[in-house]
């Protein structure tokens, strides 16, 4: 494994053992060892070409855990916001000696113009890339459900999960579907038609239109953040009837099953997609998923970057 | 290939590494056992039950991955972390006794070295082996000894324990065309 | 010069030497004593092969090609017709472009160019551009288009239709129904959502299709729809043509090979306007070209300079370079498949297209009297496709280290050896 750019990438034994990885790194960060001397001397860059100050955070704090050094580069509003230059931007990353970046960019595809073409030696992880995948999000996520859930198994098999929402245009979900399902879990999408992927039909998921039937049969439900400019694309017809049909309300959260835990990636928009006693109720695990990404990042950076240099780089 | 410490050795050794420590410290209170996964982890955990039989108490013992902390790391391709496991007493102010299976370049005890002193100031630490071949690479030597092998370095020893193996020896074997 | 052409095979499969004098094909008897001798046994000759569908970038993007060297990039590729269109800076949509452009063809000598008249003024779908000072000019346009853009407006595409019956001209058609196609990247399908870029609907190609034959129909006027590229699409043409409506319609080599597969990594030397489709598509365009309901291959040759390719796909420009490629590629999908004959390939890339656009002295008869405009290919041959030794300035072709049948040895426009030895 040289970079992280899909969760095609991981088998999923790969995908397993930075789960595991990330449990372990769990317990000793959070017990006796704040910091790692792993990656001394390593240098990674946090190549922004979007705004996540979330996801920035968790990679930043992961490197910095494992004693990398980190540069940050935030480019939105400069000349990485066009794209001619990025490759430009990925030599220079390269001039400086970079030993990983992760990207998040607004181009679909992009990580993988990174890692194809001979711009740069460095692995390459993706943070978020446009509506494509979001494979650091997914293993987190994973990662949550598989703590709470997983009942000491190695993996998610048999486990019941509702992704709900925007599924047209979410790396998030996009990822999940790849992530969760190759960890023998049980995926169903809910969305209005006009948000669901042509040819979802041929994803190995079940797809619903209606919440109210999926709620009471899911051991986890994953709500997805609803953009405001999806309103002015039609994609429906307006906040208040996309939350009475799509939004997870008090109710609903009454209607889960008892263990059910709730997720959200975040940033959330209170009131549209969730409401905030759902969102901040017994079963959410919010919160837990972020910090539970620190462990999970630092798992991925230990795993590309801890051991020899992959033969194949322009070094 | 051969035997060159059978499983009745091996459990006399263990026994006496045992008393050896429970002597330097004047009994079990304030030592910690640590051993080093996995074949040291199960060491630790038989020269612990070997002080509980004599001493009839429970000595504190845990385990202390050494993986993050290797100098080593950028020859091998990544590996999975074990578990590290301190007892709830933790290790300021105890005597911690470190636990492994062979020990050789020295190089592993210095990672765990590293390591613990991540974890807080132990008020001595000391190191207890199964075997030792020689060939040290660092200044580093072992306070517990069960069997001083002399080997060269071409040479492959391998402690098989039942916990792992299925078996209890030592064997040696020329190694490999390196 | 004059040339006598030994045992070549004609388009029909028969032998024939073939004696050029000045511009024409002449009876061996009256060639002059000093003409050359090329022996072409085992090699396929067909009417020089003409191209209704071309960019040439000049004049505006000189930089990725001019009227020049996509000349020469033309008849490397075996053709000795090619038709410039209107997306240039300034648009070709006045009188004093068009010559513009169809001069620098006669200055590069190589082979004709006959520019393409934008069908609305800058390519705005809004107004009529001078449609009759085209046609009247020294360029004699007869094909419109505003190529790259689709005549959107039916008004303006029913207007338009109707003016150029008075030229004899023919509307060209960039199918796409721009609301449905908003920052589309590529085919809409299952590789578009897996990869998270945004889908093309067939349906946006074949609306605009449905309704230009009708429109055409209702017009009783000439249209010719640029690049088909979905199975639906080949069903209405079939439709039109059993009507009657005079339609014709292209396909380019780029989509009788390729497939959306091709976007699985992100590398936009794949991405172009129409987009890869399925391969159920390229089936059905493969059959559609044989059986005559899609009239000629058309290269959509769109050169881009290297940095609007080294890029992030949804920021890269659309488009394959294509003249120095089409030949083989229609003999690997069409002539190797046994779907076509080389008389069938000297119909679609030289007689039909030549019939279209109206262009006098070529897709004529390899016959005594004709104009020369010839091109030997070495069928038996393979060569591999190399974007560092072709001529076209620029080299995004998507074919780049491609194993390819068929290689144009000799190239004569006008009875002058302009390509080959």
């Amino acid at each position: 494994m040289k970079h992280l750019l899909s969760i095609n990438d991981l088998s999923r034994d790969e995908a397993i053992l930075i789960l595991d990885t990330a449990a372990e790194l769990a317990r000793i960060s959070d017990g006796p060892m704040k910091k790692l001397p792993t990656l001394r001397g390593r240098t990674i860059v946090n190549l922004f070409a979007e705004d996540s100050t979330r996801t920035r955070i968790s990679f930043e704090a992961a490197a910095k855990r494992l004693s990398a050094d980190v540069i940050n580069f935030s480019a939105k509003g400069s000349s990485l916001s066009k794209g001619e230059s990025l490759k430009d931007t990925a030599q220079t990353l390269q001039a400086m000696g970079a030993d990983a970046v992760v990207i998040r960019h607004p181009a679909s595809g992009a990580p993988f113009r990174l890692a194809d073409n001979q711009w740069m030696s460095g692995a390459v992880i993706n943070a978020g890339d446009g509506t494509h995948e979001h494979p650091s999000q997914a293993l987190l996520d994973a990662y949550t459900m598989r703590k709470h859930l997983g009942k000491g198994a190695k993996d998610l098999a048999g486990l019941r999960v509702a992704i709900v929402g925007d599924i047209l245009h979410s790396r998030v979900a996009r990822s999940n579907v790849l992530l969760l399902t190759k960890l023998g879990a049980h995926v169903t999408l809910v969305a209005p038609p006009t948000l669901l992927p042509f040819g979802v039909d041929s994803w190995p998921v079940t797809v619903s239109y209606d919440l109210d039937l999926v709620i009471p049969q899911v051991d986890a439900i994953m709500m997805l953040r609803i953009q405001q400019e999806r309103m002015h694309e039609i994609f429906f017809p307006s906040a208040r009837e996309y939350s009475r049909y799509f939004g997870l309300n008090r109710d609903r959260v009454n209607a889960l099953n008892p263990n059910a835990i709730i997720m959200h990636p975040g940033p959330m928009n209170r009131g549209l997609e969730i409401t905030a006693d759902a969102a901040d109720s017994a079963r959410s695990v919010i919160v837990e998923q972020v910090s539970n990404g620190v462990s999970v990042r630092m798992a991925i950076l230990y795993l590309l970057l801890g051991g020899a240099p992959i033969e194949g780089g322009i070094n | 290939m051969k035997t060159v410490l059978p499983a009745p050795d091996m459990s006399r050794a263990i026994v006496r590494i045992a008393h050896e420590i429970l002597e330097r410290y004047d009994g079990a209170d304030s030592i910690t056992l640590l051993g080093i996964p996995t074949r040291g982890a199960h060491l630790a955990t038989r020269i612990a039950a070997a002080i509980n039989a004599i001493e009839g108490g429970q000595v504190a013992v845990g385990t202390l991955d050494t993986t993050m902390h290797r100098d080593d790391l950028r020859t091998r391709s990544p590996k999975a972390l074990l578990p590290t496991l301190i007892p709830p007493a933790g290790v300021e102010g105890r005597h911690v006794v470190l636990v492994d299976d062979v020990l050789f370049s020295g190089r592993t005890i210095r990672a765990a070295l590293d390591a613990l002193g991540e974890i807080g100031r132990p008020t001595s630490v000391s190191l207890a082996v199964l075997v030792d071949r020689g060939h040290r690479e660092l200044p580093i030597k072992a306070d517990f000894v069960g069997k001083n092998i002399p080997t060269s370095r071409t040479e492959i020893i391998k402690v098989n324990l039942v916990e792992v193996d299925g078996t209890d020896e030592v064997t040696i074997a020329e190694g490999g065309s390196k | 010069m004059s040339y006598l052409l030994k045992n070549a095979t004609m388009p029909n499969g028969s032998k024939a030497d073939l004696a050029i004098h000045d511009s024409h094909f002449v009876p061996e008897s009256s060639l002059p004593k000093d003409h050359q001798v090329i022996d072409l046994a085992g090699k396929q000759v067909l009417p020089g092969l003409v191209d209704l569908h071309t960019h040439l970038r000049e004049p505006g993007f000189e930089e990725s090609e001019t009227v020049a060297t996509g000349s020469l990039s033309a008849v490397r590729g075996g053709f000795t017709a090619i038709s410039a269109m209107a997306n240039t800076a300034p648009v070709a949509d006045t009188a004093g472009v068009v010559e513009q452009v169809y001069r620098l063809g006669q200055a590069a000598g190589l082979c004709d160019v006959f520019p393409i008249g934008a069908v609305t003024q800058g390519l705005n779908g809004q107004t009529l551009s001078e449609i009759g000072a085209m046609a009247d000019s020294a360029a004699r346009v007869r094909v419109f288009s505003d190529d790259g853009k689709c005549v959107f407006d039916p008004l303006i595409m029913r207007r338009a239709l109707e003016y150029v019956k008075k030229f004899d001209g023919v509307i060209a058609q960039h199918a796409q129904e721009p609301t449905l196609t908003q920052d589309a990247q590529m085919n809409e399908g299952e590789i578009s959502a897996q990869l998270g870029l945004k889908g093309w609907p067939a349906v946006a190609e074949e609306a605009i299709i449905a309704r230009d034959v009708l429109l055409a129909e209702h017009t009783k006027s000439r249209l010719h729809i640029c690049h088909l590229t979905t199975a639906g699409g080949v069903e209405i043409i079939r439709w039109a043509k059993a009507r009657g409506i005079q339609v014709t319609a292209e396909v380019t080599p780029h989509h009788l090979l390729l497939t959306d597969d091709y976007a699985k990594n992100y590398d936009p030397i794949f991405k172009v306007n129409p987009p890869l489709r399925l391969e159920s598509d390229v089936l059905a365009l493969r059959a559609g070209l044989a059986d005559g309901t899609i009239d000629i291959v058309a290269t959509d040759h769109a050169p881009h300079s290297s940095e609007s390719k080294d890029c992030e796909w949804s920021v890269a420009s659309f488009g394959m370079v294509g003249l120095e490629t089409a030949l083989s590629i229609v003999i690997k999908t069409m002539v190797e498949t046994g779907a076509m004959t080389y008389a069938d390939v000297a119909d679609r890339l030289s007689i039909a297209p030549a019939r279209i656009a109206r262009y006098e002295n070529h897709g004529q008869p390899l016959e005594i009297g004709n104009v020369a405009n010839l091109t030997v290919v070495d069928t038996a041959s393979n060569w591999i496709v190399d974007r560092d030794l072709m001529s076209t300035r620029s080299k995004n072709t998507p074919f780049h280290g491609f194993e390819l049948p068929g290689v144009v040895t000799h190239t004569f426009f006008n009875g002058k050896l302009v390509f080959g030895e």
